[in-house]
């Protein structure tokens, strides 16, 4: 079930000489509870892909499925469809508005038009989830430093309890400690509540820690979609679209070529040491 | 995308027009906006007319660019054209239900919308044909002598130097705040005006303080590259009048002359 | 007076800044020490690396060489001045160019080379040698071909590479760049990187790069670690990377390949401290 896009197209620009073809055919199955990886360099059309599938953007052509249902169907509740799809942008802590923490968490379950109660209630259950101490519950969001600020607009996201989780660079501009606090925080809502996770990223050394799927955009178009090992086995290709496998790839393809027997499909520091000790031991 | 939007509407050519510096043709512009005010016989108005059109060709502005600034206008248009038209004294034409028609209405009409039309077509060819940054380095350079009323001459051009920069970039930003917002569940269209206002607070609030960070930021960068105000500072493109310019001048007070001539003598 | 001669580019002595933090009515709540006691000493010509977790002190660190922040206690000198002096301060801005995170907030020019000739025209030189300056700036990172676009339409890494050449017009003899990758993507990040290396290498800049990507500062001379304001670490690349668990107290990580090292090192494979490149790690593995 879940979301299936159907020979996704979407021009922008009108019918001038001056179009842009952000998406082209674009054909893909999200079942649920996947984790996954979306990559591909600044204006592979990936932001734009992410903003279809929770009804921000109209695609000019083909149509989206979630759960079954076409959302562009003129009867579909979008909010709703907002609120079990999940976006969260860049820079989240740009969205900020409220005088506190709490309050602007609050936002999004009051949207929907829940009793009081209960948007409490998820307000409080999703800043926990991000991990944030209670402390700073009522503190003005301005004041949080840029990690918390981060978490606190994930959790405004989370508090309308989607199903599908979409975050575009969650970790951009943040620390090293900062980036693995944010993408284990996620991984973990992804283990313990089973819900679909998309991550966009530009790290390649992030997706192939934490997704079990990959999906590579060039130019609008869906370039593989694999698990990460195989995805990495064409890193040449990667890098003529501007991208790269992780750092470990290169070190597997530089052992091989010395005479190590390593096998390239690992693509994690972890995988990797464990694959070079079993080859050297042997 | 909304990057694209370039302010004001300047439009790439190699023109003897686009050459010309900006003080001459923001001079030209507010003549010809003058010349259309003293005007008031058909004579004047081909004069007029005959003088935007030889500018339009030099310009080398496709005219339907020309016309698009119409568009903003066509309300304000027709309001005078149907004021002017039944609301003027005078000699009846047609008469129907309570409305009359006179010639002097049908001629202060087509008048008043034809100094529109040429209003806005003038400007846009001054528009057209000047990018904004050229624009305000000819208001700076034209406003110079109120420097000694204190006015903050350079400030100000600085200030819509840096507006013209930034009002893409704060665009493209709402955009994006709006869409956070909407996918968070706001609704920014439904409702009444109360409800609409209201509903506005998420995207002000994050727009104004990014807004402010930028000023903040900016005017780091600023200082960090010796920025101190007007004074000491020398220009990496000084207006400097040509000998075109010189020509456009002439042409200019030759065109203002047949138009009182043409006023007083036909 | 004599220390002047064998000073470096940029020294500070027992660096202090502090803020005053204050509530919403504006009573002092307290007193935050965002640099504490720091010593540097830079060498002309060299390419020094800051690394520092979010709130370490290495931005507020920079501004200091700017002349954009003074010092609470101690003192900064530039090109052997001291920076709190306002006779000083147009001097210490010349020689000491800043570039700072957002691409988007630095450029004042709606088009590239007007951006580029913004330093010189401030500094007031005459305009052919803006012209020259301008041109020879946007040469040197490689976006001479950009000049007359509009930098709104440009990549973030580009944009970055502009603010680089504005800075280079007015002919500093150091330049510090605040974290100039933090909201690039990794191909953006390579462009300025190794714009930023060829100055250095090419025309003898003194470069601070200011970063929490531990792959760009690979090639630096000396790297300085910041941590609650103070300097935590110093020394090369390698020597800094060797110590991979104190890194991570530091909020800190390292390259993937020094870590890779190193988790093998803990297994018991015997390969040595500091490994940096994949060649490195290669050769001491076969």
């Amino acid at each position: 079930m879940a979301l299936i896009l159907d020979h996704v197209d979407y021009v922008y620009g009108g019918d001038t000489e001056l179009a842009v073809h952000a998406l082209k055919d674009v054909n893909l199955v999200i079942p649920d509870g996947q984790f996954i990886g979306l990559i591909g360099h600044t204006g592979s059309g990936k932001s734009t892909l992410v903003q279809h599938l929770n009804g921000l953007i109209k695609p000019t052509g083909g149509a989206i499925y979630f759960n079954g249902e076409d959302i562009q169907d003129a009867d579909y509740d979008k909010k709703k469809l907002r609120s079990k799809v999940g976006l969260v942008f860049q820079y989240p802590e740009h969205q900020l508005f409220e005088i506190d923490v709490f309050s602007d968490v609050c936002f999004g379950p009051k949207n929907l038009g829940l009793p009081r109660k209960e948007v409490e209630l998820r307000a409080y259950a999703a800043l926990k989830q991000v991990g944030l101490e209670d402390a700073f519950f009522y503190q003005s969001p301005f004041d949080l430093s840029g990690g918390q600020k981060r978490r606190v607009a994930i959790a405004g996201v989370l508090a309308m309890k989607p199903d599908v989780l979409i975050l575009d660079e969650p970790t951009a501009g943040l620390d090293p400690k900062g980036r693995d606090e944010i993408l284990d925080q996620i991984a973990n809502l992804h283990k313990e509540m089973g819900i679909t996770v998309i991550l966009v990223s530009h790290s390649m050394e992030d997706v192939a820690r934490y997704v079990e799927r990959i999906i590579v955009m060039n130019r609008g178009s869906v370039l593989y979609d694999n698990v990460p090992g195989e995805v990495f086995k064409h890193y040449r290709e990667l890098e003529q679209v501007g991208l790269a496998a992780p750092q470990v790839t290169y070190i597997m393809q530089a052992l091989r070529k010395k005479g190590l027997p390593v096998n390239m499909e690992v693509t994690t520091i972890p995988e990797a040491r464990d694959e070079i000790l079993r080859v050297i031991r042997a | 995308m909304l990057r694209d939007i370039t302010l004001g509407q300047y439009y790439q050519a190699e023109s003897v027009i686009h050459k010309l510096d900006p003080r001459v043709k923001l001079i030209a512009t507010i003549t010809f906006i003058i010349s259309l005010f003293i005007v008031d016989n058909i004579a004047g108005y081909l004069i007029a007319a005959i003088f935007l059109v030889c500018v339009i060709r030099l310009s080398r502005v496709p005219f339907r660019f020309m016309i698009r600034g119409m568009r903003t206008i066509v309300f304000l248009l027709l309001i005078t054209v149907v004021f002017n038209l039944f609301l003027t004294p005078g000699e009846p034409l047609v008469s129907f239900w309570k409305l009359t028609i006179t010639k002097e209405g049908l001629r202060s009409a087509s008048f008043m919308a034809v100094r529109l039309v040429f209003l806005i077509i003038g400007s846009s060819v001054m528009t057209l044909t000047t990018t904004p940054n050229n624009l305000t380095d000819g208001m700076e350079k034209l406003m110079n002598p109120l420097k000694f009323f204190k006015v903050p001459v350079h400030e100000v051009a600085m200030m819509m130097a840096i507006a013209l920069r930034f009002i893409p970039v704060l665009l493209e930003e709402t955009d994006k705040i709006m869409k956070a917002q909407i996918a968070r569940g706001a609704d920014f269209e439904s409702g009444n005006l109360i409800k609409k206002a209201k509903s506005l607070v998420p995207l002000l609030v994050p727009l104004f303080i990014s807004a402010f960070r930028r000023a903040n930021d900016l005017a780091m960068a600023m200082e960090a590259r010796c920025y101190r105000g007007g004074e000491h500072r020398t220009k990496m493109k000084p207006l400097q009048y040509k000998r075109r310019d010189a020509e456009a001048y002439f042409v200019l007070v030759c065109y203002l002359a047949v138009c009182i001539g043409a006023n007083v003598y036909l | 007076m004599g220390n002047f001669i064998t000073m470096g580019i940029i020294k500070t002595e027992k660096l202090v800044f502090e803020y005053i933090r204050r509530d919403e009515e504006g009573n002092v709540e307290g007193i935050t020490r965002a640099v504490d006691e720091v010593d540097l000493d830079v060498e002309p010509g060299s390419f020094i690396a800051i690394l520092g977790h979010n709130g370490s002190g290495k931005s507020t660190l920079a501004k200091h060489i700017n002349a954009i922040l003074y010092p609470t206690e101690g003192t900064v000198w530039v090109d052997g001045m001291d920076t709190s002096q306002e006779k000083n301060l147009w001097d210490v801005r010349q020689s000491a160019g800043m570039v700072f995170q957002n691409p988007d907030n630095q450029i004042i020019g709606q088009v590239v080379e007007e951006d580029v000739g913004f330093g010189p025209e401030n500094m007031g030189i005459p305009t052919q040698q803006i012209w020259e300056r301008v041109e020879e700036s946007l040469k040197a990172v490689g976006m001479y071909e950009f000049r007359k676009h509009s930098p709104n339409k440009l990549s973030g890494g580009q944009k970055q590479r502009i603010s680089i050449a504005g800075v280079i017009a007015m002919h500093p003899k150091c330049i510090i760049l605040d974290e100039p990758t933090a909201m690039l993507d990794p191909n953006g990040r390579k462009e300025v990187v190794r714009a930023v290396r060829a100055l250095n290498a090419a025309e003898g800049i003194t470069v601070v790069l200011i970063t929490h990507y531990m792959e760009e500062i690979i090639h630096a001379d000396k790297v300085f670690v910041m941590d609650r304001g103070k300097v935590a670490m110093e020394g090369t690349p390698r020597e800094i990377f060797s110590q991979v668990e104190r890194l991570k107290e530091l909020r800190l990580d390292v390259p993937q390949v020094t870590l890779l090292a190193h988790e093998l090192q803990k297994s018991g494979v015997n390969i040595p401290n500091g490994i940096l490149t994949t060649e490195e790690l290669v050769e001491a593995l076969i």
